[in-house]
Parts: C-alpha cells; structure tokens; sequence
C-alpha cells in the first residue's frame, strides 16, 4: 500500500539468540527490519520512516512460537489505555492464522535499534506498524506452510495453514503451529515480495468488533488482552515493581520554573521512623531533565512523604527571571493587548485587511484556553538500580529509548548499559513521554550505592510540576458581506511554544504547533490572514492529548458558529458553506510541510471527509429539531493527526446554571479501523476529557507558582459530567485509505461543540475556558 | 508501635512495626505487597484507592491502618475467590472493555461491587451517586455504568 512497504526487510534471527533470557523464548523468531531503499534517499522521509531510528537502525517485532503451540508477540509500543497491546498483536495474530486463545503478549523493552522507533505520542502506533506487523505475520505464517511440505514431502501450495494449523488439502492431513514451529525456524524467511498478506475476507480480528455493541449484538473479536489482569488487580503498572532492598524517595522541587534550592534543613524530616536519609539531587529546566530538589529517601513511601513534609526549603529565584512573577491572570490580559497589534504573518490569501474594511458587518471574539495539567491518573514514578555499572529501569514511559538516552546521559553512561522495562502506563496523554521523573530514580539509585529506589510523585507534584498545556489566547475577526457570507477572516493565535523547552524560548510557535489546526484551517474564504504574535513562556511547557489542535479548534470552531449566529443562518449548514466543495487540500499549499510527518499525497486535508463527518454527527443527533428550554444542540469539526471528527453534543443549563451534558454524537473517519471498539471507547475518553476541559480543568500560578494542589482543585470529570450516551459513528472504514491517529483527534472538537450548545441553549457565549461558574446568576 | 491484628483477604494478619497512623494504602502496598489498590491522590479524592472494610467501601489513602484492627479488609485481590473465578462485576468489566489504561479500574470495581451489594438494582442517578467519588481519567463512565447494569442483571439472574 504505501512505500514504507516495499522497504520492508524480514529476518530469521532465531540461530542469533534475540530472545536469550527472555521468559517463554521460542523456537522460531522473526525480526522485521525496515530500511528505505537507496532510491528514496533524495526524498522526504514520512510516516514512520520520518521517526528516529524509524528506517537508519533496525526496528524489529518479534514473533516466537513454542513447541506447545503458544505464540508470543512482542509489543514495542508503551500501553497507556489505547489497546495497543492488544490491537497490535490482533493484527500478527490473524496474519498468522493464529488462535487468540492461544496468544500472548510480551512488553519490549527500550531499544530502538532493535525495535524501530517506540515514541508512543502523536496517534501513530497503528497507522505506522499495521503494515510491518502483517508482514511478520504473513511471513511466519508461510515458514510454518514451508515446514508442513517438507514434512509431508508434498508441493508447499497444497499446504495451507487455517487457525493454529497446517492442513494438507488434498489429503486432509493436520499439524499444529507448535509441532512445525523448530522446523519452520530452521528454513529461510522468504522473500517480502513473495509474501502473501490475506484478503481482509479472510480476516478473523483486524476489523471486527468485540464486546456488545450498539446495535446489541456481541462481538466476535477477542477483548482486551489485559483485561483479566486488570480487573484482578494484577496488571503491573510502574508502582507496583518491587525489588528487594528498594528505598522509596519523595522529592521536594523547586515551585517556580528555573529556581534552584537555596538552603533547607532537614532535622525534623529525620526524625520521621523510617526515613533513612535526605540528599539533593541536582536539576536543570530544560528537556527531559529533573527539576531538581531535596529527596527524602525512606523505607517505605508514606515514610518519604511525611519526611518530605517534614522538610523546611528556602528556594532561590535568582535564577528563574521573570518566571517568579509570573500570574496567568495577568499573563492573558497581556496576551489579549498583544493580540490587538499585528504579528508575525502565517498564511495569507487575499487582502483581508481591506475586505475586513469594506464588509457589511464584523464579527470579532477573542478566546482563551488556560494551562492544563495531563494528571494521568497514575503519578509519575520510576524504579531504578544499578548493579556492575549497569543501570536497569522499571518505569510507565511513552518514549523508552529517550528514557534510555537521558538516563545514560545523566548516568555518564552508554545508553547500551542502561534498560528500560516499560511497565503498564496508569494513563499518559503525553506527560510520560517526559521521563524527568526516571531521571531522578537513576541519580538517586546512583547516591545510594546502587540500590533499587522507587521515586513517587504525590498527586501534589504532578500538579505543580507538569509539563503543562500552555495558555492559549486567539482574536478572530471576520468580514461578512450583506446577505452574511464570509469575505474575510483573520486570526491571531498566542501561546508559548514548546520550543521554549528544548532551547532559548522562540516565542512564536513552530511550524508544528501552527500546523495543529491553526495554519492548516480549512474554510473556503476569499481572504485569509493568519498571524501568530509573541509569547513566552513562564511554566515548563509540554504536550497534552491532541496538544495545539485544542485551543486552534477551541477558537476556529466557536467562531464559526458565531459567525454564523451574526449572519442569522443555522450554524451546520453555515459550516459546510465556510469548508466548501468537497476538495483534497494540500497542507504544504497552506504553508504547513509538517502534516504530522505524513505524506500530504497520501494525506491530504480532505473536505469531502470533513463534509462527511459533519453530516454524519448533525443527523444521528437530529440537528434541527425543537429542544426544550435552557437545551440547545452544538456542532464542532476538526481534522487532526490525520483523521477527521464532528461532535454534536446535547447540552442543558440548569437556572442555577449547571450545564448537563446529555447526549454526545461523535462521527469519526481515521480511514481503516484495525480495532473498532477500541476506536470507539478511546472517543468516549476524549468526549469525556474534552468536557472536563471545557467546563472544569484550569492551572493558574500566582507568583510563579502553581496555584493548584490536588483534585480538590484541579478538577476533572466524574461519572455525573460524562453524558448518558455517547454514540460513535464510524465512519469510511475502507482499507484502500492510509491509516490515520485516534488517540488524540477525538479530543480537539469537544470543546468548542459544548461552548456552541450552551449558547444554543441560552444565548449566552462562552469564550474563556474553562466554563467554570461563569453561567452562575 | 503496636501490633494491628486484621483479616486481609480472608486470611488473618498481624502488622507489626508500622506507626498506627499510616494510611491503609501504603500499609497494603509497601507492607503487604498487595498492590492492586492504588494511589491517585492520597486526600479521598480520587477514589484509586477504594477498600472494603467489613463490606463497606473506604478510602484507604485515607484511612489509618489502625481502623483495620478486629476488622476484615477486602482488596481488589481477594475480590474473586481465586484467580480466573471473576465476580459478576469483575466479569461485566471484562465483557464490555471497561478498561482502558486501567489504574483507576480497582477501586471503580471495588465501589461498583458495594453499590450492588447495598442496591441489586441500582438506577442511572444511583450510579452517579455511588461512582462520583471515583475518577477515571481515561473517561470510561459510559462503559462502567453499562457494566454496572450488566452485573446487576447478572446477580439478579437475569440474561444481561
Ligand atoms: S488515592 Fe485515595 S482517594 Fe485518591
Ligand atoms: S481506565 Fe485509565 S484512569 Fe480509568
């Protein structure tokens, strides 16, 4: 399907040991190694061949099968609730012909080289490794037919395998996986181009459904591959990794970005029964690394956190600047000054400053998200120890071999020397692609000899030293001439980039952020400016699921809906006027070469889909009919990560001004659906985050310091804000498209879909997130 | 430091050298090993952390070890009678994928489990009554109310 696929290498390695000390090591291994042909290096890499150690070093997923028939799949990818474990294997094991019952999964650990890029972020698990995965699949399943024929010294093309089986069709005759695997380990991988991957006729998993489903039927696919584990509290997330010996740490950091310790005392702390001793543990704000701080290490954790209680700090902010002063209240009121002067020029089409002149009427609002904390349920912690110099790691990371790397690198260590196990992910959505907190395990097993230490951050310490979303504040005007159609448009869009994090702040945001949504903005209007003013930042800023695409479709899609309420026109059918004919944009023709590193050929920004899923959202939600009074109906779209959706949502504001979300419509198109309930329950999620940042979620700071201290006050959704029913349409599904994300484009038009209901419902506009009290009489 | 005499999980445990004032939670964590409970926010926020003590649910984080003495404690561990012998509510979860990422799962169940118990056949409000105390930031909401009214339907004896 695409070019990555021609690339594709496979190869027996069973005779060179991969597996060796691997638990359950089978007699037929495969690796799969992707390498662009020589022909490609003139052009652009995309897709996963764009990803470090993507195509230059050897990504390879395993596939080992035992003499007793089981199948183990390696799984490269950090499990963080998408269902990757699950999806991934789901997908070898129906190339294979394999039984599920009969499979199971093993975690890789961090090593790109070996494994191809594992950087679990950006919705590119699947869209990256269907193909590759298949083709591992497909080949061992030909190794097995390859094996039966020799054994029956018949020709191989009467031999075929069905589930877990190699039958010989003219005689009927039968063997298991199990009893060819030491023979098919012996023969050679056959050539990819003679691999034979089955008709999605012939599928068994990829594509179906599993557990009830809407309509009531039950699904034939298999369920979670964790599932079981879960619900019996087995499941091994990274706090549950116990070694003997281990210390458990606390760390005090500093509470405003680039301060560093000034004095502390520690005595009380040592009196706490069972804090064994309080060290520093140096820090830099930049990257991936520690913030720094005073660590108490203790025997147990409740110890470490009474004694980190116990501490008495001075901090010094001589070196953090103006971060020390820093207020977000008074941050957007600059921001929102800012905005009223011109900025550094994105994207233009026409003169929109002279249409916006001569326009019958003006349409103009300004927008405000506020910093957001990713809060995955499961704090960031990390385990580490370091045994005849070399570091071993047990941690819930989405980026492994960037967790290998900084380690190593804080270590002064090969990064060779140092593994990463990558536990189960108690949720991410982008905090745990940032392993400061692995960092500070290693220094501390590090003071302490060696010795296993466990860090845990307290609920406290993932607030206050998030890698936040940063605040966002975009102004939109437009021009509509007499009978409300749209001459003009301009937007401003401020945040702090997350540049600002790598390296001296840029203050404009990069060709990335902008690309999320803002320079890639799709509607069909005469006359287009696009600008992106100055902001720096004061907090350590990083991605949050779905990242810029939020306040971009916040902004864009609110403003839609208020220009269309201007114009006095039903707000869907004013939608689809301001996307236009159906139509395949190139985003490198809006400015925006980036496309979430995929090729704009294969993936271009397609209106006929964003059309459909406009469509498809409205009509199961019965746009257009008569709501009660204080219930209004609201309507957003979006395209990121390369996958398009619409959200209607049925919303109503109580008199006292409590907003009740009742029913959510998301219609979503990610082109082929590997694991379709799975696509369906990661949409609920991103409904129900999506709400939580459009009605509750906020981080302030006030004097540099983060205001919020736990989820008393940093609130998040509960079973009462998720709406009754969130119905899932998907749509498209057709193989022949390029897989797109689905981790994260869910999220970005929730928000704005609940902004638009609430003032369907009452007239009254929200344009400041999060909504908070602001409907309170 | 005294000794808590208890019953974890059916089974009689007598902890010693541990302050009397330590959160359940850590005791049953880093004490015990039994580390299907979890943290999420330590102040009976979250709900992570759910228990039973003598059949009601209780925020561990927040509940001294020393309010288990002469009690029984149920974790997520000794829900089902032995591993693979799911409860009806442990087997609604499976069924409908209730799980995504999964940390907060446990003390969702384990809030789920008592709610059946106090109420066989609890109603939408029921459910967002008995469940707002536990959050699930990967907003599984929808799935764990279906799964509720499943389970409820199966210890009622009625085809879910
Ligand atoms: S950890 Fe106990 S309620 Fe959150
Ligand atoms: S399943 Fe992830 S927090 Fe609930």
């Amino acid at each position: 399907m695409s070019k990555q696929a021609d690339s594709l290498q496979i190869a027996n390695v069973s005779r060179r040991r991969f597996l060796k000390g691997m638990a359950g090591a089978g007699a037929l291994v495969l690796a799969v190694r992707w390498t662009p042909s020589f022909a490609q290096d003139q052009e652009k890499a995309y897709g996963a061949d764009a990803m470090p150690n993507g195509w230059v070093d050897d990504p390879n997923v395993f596939i080992s099968i035992d003499p007793d028939g089981t199948v183990t799949v390696t799984n490269h990818r950090a499990e963080m609730g998408q269902g990757i474990r699950t999806s991934l294997v789901m997908v070898v094991a129906d190339e294979l012909g394999a039984d599920w019952d009969r499979v199971r999964v093993e975690q890789a650990e961090g090593n790109e080289k070996k494994y191809g890029n594992q950087n679990t972020d950006g919705s590119r698990s699947m869209r990256h490794w269907f193909e590759p995965m298949r083709r591992a699949g497909a080949a061992a399943r030909t190794m097995l037919e390859q094996a039966a024929a020799q054994q029956w010294s018949v020709p191989v093309s009467e031999c075929k395998a069905g589930v877990h089986t190699v039958v010989h069709q003219p005689s009927g005759r039968a063997l298991g996986f199990g009893d060819l695997a030491e023979a098919a380990a012996q023969l050679p991988v056959p050539e990819r181009s003679t691999l034979q991957l089955k008709p999605a006729s012939e599928w068994r998993y990829i594509g179906k459904n599993s557990g009830p489903q809407p309509d009531g039927k039950i699904g034939q696919r298999p369920l979670a591959i964790d599932g079981e584990e879960i619900v019996e509290g087995r499941a091994v997330y990274g706090a549950d990794v116990r070694l003997d010996g281990m210390l458990y740490a606390v760390i005090a950091r500093p509470p405003v970005y680039g301060a560093k310790l000034g004095s502390f005392d520690d005595s009380k702390a040592l009196k706490v029964p069972g804090v064994v001793k309080v060290v520093t543990v140096g820090g830099q704000p930049i990257a991936f690394n520690p913030l720094g701080g005073v660590a108490v290490v203790a025997e147990n954790t409740w110890a470490a956190i009474a004694g980190r209680n116990a501490l008495s700090i001075q901090w010094d902010n001589s070196t953090a600047g103006d971060n020390a002063s820093y207020d977000s209240i008074a941050y957007r009121k600059k921001l929102e000054q800012t905005a009223k002067s011109p900025g550094k020029v994105i994207r233009e089409k026409g003169d929109a400053e002279a249409a916006l002149a001569d326009a019958d009427r003006r349409v103009e609002a300004t927008y405000y998200m506020p910093h957001l904390a990713q809060a995955p349920m499961e704090p960031p912690v990390a385990i580490a120890r370091i045994v005849d110099g070399k570091a071993e790691i047990w941690g819930p990371v989405q980026n492994p071999q960037a967790t290998r790397d900084t380690v190593a690198g804080r270590l002064g260590m090969d990064p060779a020397k140092v593994t990463v196990n990558v536990t189960l992910l108690g949720g991410g959505f982008g905090r745990k692609s940032k392993p400061d907190f692995v960092v500070e395990a290693a220094d501390l097993s590090r003071q302490f000899g060696g010795r296993p230490v466990r860090v845990q951050w307290t609920r406290e310490d993932d607030l206050h030293h998030s890698y936040f979303h940063a605040v966002s504040l975009d102004h939109l005007e437009a021009g509509l001439d007499g009978e409300g159609r749209p001459l003009a448009w301009r937007h401003r869009t401020l945040s702090p980039s997350i540049g600002s994090l790598f390296g001296p702040d840029p203050k404009h945001k990069g060709e990335f952020e902008l690309g999320m949504g803002f320079s890639t903005m799709p509607f069909d209007i005469p006359a287009i400016r696009l600008e992106n003013p100055e902001a720096s930042a004061h907090v350590r800023i990083g991605w949050y699921r779905a990242v810029y695409n939020l306040p971009h479709a916040f902004a864009i899609q609110s403003f839609a809906s208020e220009m269309a309420a201007a114009a006095g026109r039903d707000h869907r059918d004013y939608l689809l006027e301001l996307l236009g004919p159906a139509r395949k944009i190139d985003p490198r023709d809006f400015g925006d070469s980036w496309n979430y590193d995929e090729n704009p050929q294969l993936y271009p920004i397609d209106i006929g889909r964003m059309r459909a899923v406009v469509e498809k959202a409205t009509e199961a939600a019965g746009w257009g009919r008569e709501m009660p009074k204080g219930r209004g109906l609201g309507l957003a779209v979006h395209h990121s990560f390369v996958a398009y959706t619409a959200v209607v949502l049925d919303v109503e504001v109580t008199d006292a001004g409590d907003v009740i979300v009742h029913n959510a419509d998301m219609a979503f198109d990610c082109g082929p659906q590997v694991n379709p309930d799975r696509i369906r329950s990661q949409l609920e999620g991103a409904c129900v985050m999506g709400i939580g940042i459009g009605l509750h979620s906020e981080i302030s700071a006030e004097n540099g310091r983060i205001q919020q201290d736990n989820f008393h006050q940093y609130q998040i959704p509960r079973m009462s804000h998720a709406p009754r029913n969130i119905r899932v349409h998907l749509i498209n599904g057709g193989f022949d498209e390029p897989l797109g994300g689905v981790g994260e484009p869910g999220m970005p038009p929730v928000a704005p879909a609940l902004c638009n209901a609430i003032f369907a419902a009452t007239g009254k506009r929200i344009r400041r997130l999060p909504v908070g009290d602001q409907l309170r009489s | 430091m005294s000794t808590i005499n208890t019953t974890i999980n059916g089974k009689s445990e007598a902890i010693q050298d541990v302050d009397p004032s330590t959160p359940l939670l850590w005791v049953l964590r880093d004490h015990l090993g039994l580390v299907g409970t979890k943290y999420g926010c330590g102040i009976a926020q979250c709900g992570a952390c759910t228990v039973h003590i003598d059949g009601s649910p209780v925020r561990s984080c927040s509940t001294p070890v020393s309010a288990a003495q002469g009690k029984s404690v149920t974790t997520i561990e000794g829900l089902a009678v032995n591993v693979g012998a799911l409860t009806a509510v442990q087997q609604a979860w499976v069924e409908h994928d209730v799980p995504q990422c999964g940390y907060c799962q446990a003390g969702q169940i384990m809030s789920a489990t008592a709610l059946l118990k106090a109420n066989p056949n609890p109603s939408d409000a029921d459910i967002d009554a008995a469940m707002s105390g536990n959050f699930c930031r990967c907003g599984t909401y929808p799935r764990i109310r279906a799964a509720i009214h499943s389970a409820a339907k199966a210890q009622r004896g009625e085809k879910a």
